[in-house]
């Protein structure tokens, strides 16, 4: 397989492709080809600058630096639409077709048959129903798209980026709202187009869809390209560790030790607890000074977990308990009555008010507890933001300045002062160290300890995954959305981690993976 | 196909309203009642159509009932105080209206401001240009006049359709052919399902934006024309409040107010329902005319009702088994 391509030219050539977003370098010299007739996959964890270099390929954002040729020839589309023109097609998970026209109109938009200026409905039909028939679909074509599944909705965008003549087909995730009778289907017409010579980029967080259907994988990380390999010799175990970055020698830092943890008192217990299309139901029980972690890939239902035990989704079977009784958790509200508290992961726009103050945003949740009709007096308030800014070392410390004008580590312990505030029993924080700089970051893992020592359960999701076996007791393996492996003890560490992710379904040991 | 199911119910409803009426008063069934409803809701009907392609393709038009106004006064003043030759006057105001839609069509696209905000003011600039140019009813006694309001088909039964009438039926067939077998017309429906999606399947959004708006200005100019004919007079208060009755006879017909799905036939029978309750007032004659608005409400409302229904219907989520760890 390796060499039988080879000869050919690259179909698309990415060269040393830049961009970056204010001060932020989403991109940095990022190579990338594709070979006509081949299925490349481009993985990444979340802000590895996929979505980026695909926008940047076709157009949708200006690039700072680098080529993109095609077939040969530089090209520099300015838009979307220009890209398609050129013979690059994109196919985002969020079908981009016209639900309320028919699905013919759909397919000929803009190109409609016509005779004496009216659209020759008739033969545009036949000629979109002959069209999906070479893609094995046989549908009434009049009838709205919207009135099919997102599986014929995406086939039917894959047919005219196809007949508009695509030579180069982005695919966005598009097996993720798909079920598997369906991303068969879609994998049956992968590579019938890649036999007619169309290369084919497939973005995707499932890895085994990945192992399936794919002759290539790019990973990048953090913007910058890790590697190229054949699909068939790359062990997934050698592809998680590109993804995360971690290798597998690496040793454990010095963990606190555990082994007490047994004897403490159980704080939230999850009993077979789940969302159907969501999470699988899972077991969970989360103690008084004990740190559980919760790793696994981007997409693999760890923020669906946290969202599920605070109470910002709505279970549909389990049973929750908290000190033992049962309890109602279907709300945040509920969530937060019962001393939960959530620190969800994009800070920016789930978390802080930027336009408020320190002080104004520590005391948020804490006068939300109490209701509009307790307010918080001026002093009371003075006296809390100046407690937390103390004990978080908040910088600069100043209570009445704008919480946006503060750095990123600064701003996630305002948001850990505002639930810290309410005296929870249970805090759920998700990233709590992304887009923080080293220093902070030291220094958030060590207030991470120090809270669980005073008696706080906590649970923490995070992609750094020496992180994780710093601070955990436990460490929850999760993948495909289910839980699949659970870390206690000295089995915690990185290798051990990643072989739980990697695991293919089957069996998974703790010992000895390397 | 696409809009049919609240198509069949408009016209369920009208049938339904007509036979209520007709056994009521026997007399409602005759061609010459018939005649007159299509006579007397001409200007409506016209101006409906426009108003259906705009809300169709996401927008709304505020400002067509100040346009009615202005051209009746337009005309009138043209005809009788400035000496314009009468179809000189027409084609000088429909290409005012033309140009003023289109206006308004570029405001909105090259701003990206709301079609509410840009029509709005429209509304309260058209109307104030009327008031500009006379504030009194102007009569207009010019020969045309006569002659158009003299002209009609006899129908069987002592019925006449006449000429405006017949001008609304031409511009409701050609309507129909536009929206539903051009290009135009399928990219109507496609800005009314997503502008952003449309651009990017190669619809110029900006240069369709424009000729909407164009032609609903335009349909309202023939409107103020037809509605002339039918006062023989130009009023700067004429036609006050006719977009929201026109906004209704298209709600009614089963186009949805949010865009992307309607058809011409049936906001041509959510103008007859409109004509009916006028008409079953005029006969019972104890009755409030005001009774005509208070029915179109109630009809308005239970449309409205019936397609969120079937909108929420349309997008009720399918349920997913969760992912097991395979």
């Amino acid at each position: 397989m390796e060499n039988s391509l080879d000869p050919a030219p690259p179909l698309l050539e990415v060269c040393g492709i830049s961009k970056s977003f204010g001060a932020v370098r989403a991109l940095q010299e990022v190579d990338f080809t594709l070979r006509a007739g081949e299925i490349h996959a481009l993985l990444g964890e979340n802000g590895a600058g996929k979505s980026t270099l695909i926008k940047v390929i076709t157009g949708v954002f200006p690039r700072d630096g680098g080529i993109v040729r095609l077939g040969g020839e530089e090209v520099a589309p300015r838009s979307a639409k220009a890209a398609l023109q050129a013979g690059i097609a994109t196919v985002y998970q969020e079908v981009n077709l016209l639900p309320n026209l028919s699905v013919a109109q759909n397919l000929f938009l803009d190109r409609q048959p016509m005779r004496f200026g009216i659209v020759r409905e008739a033969e545009m039909r036949r000629r979109a129903k002959a069209l999906l028939a070479g893609f094995g679909l046989d549908i009434d074509v009049a009838a709205p798209l919207g009135s099919y599944s997102v599986a014929v909705q995406h086939v039917t965008a894959i047919a005219r980026a196809v007949d508009l003549s695509a030579r180069v087909l982005i695919l966005d995730e598009p097996t993720a709202s798909l079920d598997r009778h369906e991303v068969d289907i879609l994998f049956g017409i992968m590579r019938q187009l890649a036999g007619r010579g169309i290369g084919i980029v497939f973005v995707s967080h499932f890895l085994d869809q990945v192992y399936e259907i794919s002759d290539r994988i790019t990973v990048l990380r953090n913007g910058r390209l890790v590697g190229e390999r054949e699909t068939a010799s790359l062990p997934r175990l050698e592809l998680i560790r590109m993804m995360l970055g971690r290798e597998l020698a690496e040793t454990t830092s010095e963990r606190a030790s555990a082994g007490e943890h047994k004897a403490r008192e159980v704080c939230a217990s999850f009993e077979n607890y789940g969302k159907a299309g969501y999470v699988a139901p899972f077991n969970l029980e989360l103690r008084h000074g004990e740190v559980v972690g919760l790793a696994g890939l981007l997409g693999s239902g760890r923020t669906e977990t946290a969202r599920l035990v605070f109470g910002a989704e709505r279970a549909d079977r389990g049973q929750a308990k908290v000190e033992g009784a049962s309890v109602r958790l279907q709300t945040p509200r509920d969530g937060v009555r019962l001393g939960f508290g959530y620190c969800p992961e994009e800070r920016k726009t789930d978390g802080i008010v930027a336009d408020l103050t320190v002080r104004e945003n520590i005391v948020l949740a804490l006068q939300a507890k109490r209701g509009l009709y307790l307010p918080l007096s001026r002093r009371e308030q003075d006296e809390i933001a100046r407690r937390y800014i103390k004990m978080l070392d908040i910088r600069p410390a100043d209570p009445e300045r704008p919480v946006g004008l503060l750095s990123g580590g600064n701003q996630q312990k305002v948001l850990l002062a505002r639930w810290l505030a309410t005296s929870p029993r249970l805090l759920v924080l998700d990233e709590p160290t992304r887009g923080i700089d080293v220093g902070a970051h030291a220094e958030i893992i060590r207030l991470i300890r120090e809270l669980c020592d005073d008696g706080l359960a906590l649970l923490v999701i995070s992609s750094e995954l020496d992180e994780i076996v710093t601070y955990s007791d436990r460490v929850v393996v999760l993948r495909d959305r289910a839980h699949v492996d659970e870390l206690t003890g000295e089995a915690i560490d990185v290798s051990n981690i990643l072989a739980a992710i990697a695991a293919d379904g089957a069996t998974v040991a703790h010992e000895g993976r390397a | 196909m696409r809009g049919l199911p609240p198509v069949l119910i408009t016209a369920i409803v009208l049938v339904a309203g007509f036979a209520l009426c007709a056994v009521q008063f026997p007399n409602i069934a005759s061609t010459r009642v018939v005649g007159n409803l299509l006579t007397d809701n001409a200007f409506l009907g016209i101006v409906a159509i426009g108003m259906t392609f705009v809300i169709i393709s996401g927008g709304i038009d505020l400002s067509v009932g100040s346009v009615i106004g202005f051209t009746t006064v337009f005309v009138a003043l043209a005809i009788e105080r400035w000496g314009v030759p009468p179809l000189v006057a027409f084609v000088a105001v429909l290409a005012l209206s033309a140009a003023f839609g289109a206006a308004m069509g570029a405001v909105i696209h090259v701003f990206d401001l709301p079609p509410f905000i840009v029509t709005l003011a429209g509304m309260f600039l058209a109307r104030g240009a009327s008031f500009l140019l006379s504030t009194e009813s102007v009569p207009i006694t010019a020969p045309i006049y006569s002659t158009v309001s003299d002209f009609a088909l006899r129908l069987p039964g002592g019925g006449r359709l006449t000429a405006i009438a017949i001008i609304m039926l031409v511009i409701v067939l050609g309507g129909a052919l536009l929206l539903h077998l051009t290009r135009f017309g399928a990219n109507v429906y496609a800005l009314g399902g997503s502008r952003s999606t449309a651009s990017l399947m190669g619809v110029a959004v900006g240069k369709m934006t424009v000729k909407i708006y164009m032609l609903s200005s335009l349909l309202a100019g023939i409107a103020g024309i037809v509605f002339s004919f039918y006062t023989s007079a130009g009023y700067s208060l004429s036609a006050v409040g006719v977009e929201l009755d026109t906004i209704a006879a298209v709600v009614i017909g089963g186009t949805l107010l949010t865009g992307g799905q309607g058809s011409v036939i049936g906001t041509f029978l959510g103008v007859l329902i409109q004509g009916l309750i006028q008409t079953y007032i005029n006969f019972d004659g104890t009755l409030s005319s005001w009774w005509t608005k208070i029915a179109t409400g109630v009809l308005l409302f239970a449309f409205i009702a019936l397609q969120q229904g079937l909108v929420a219907l349309a997008r009720r989520p399918v349920a997913r088994s969760a992912g097991a760890a395979s």
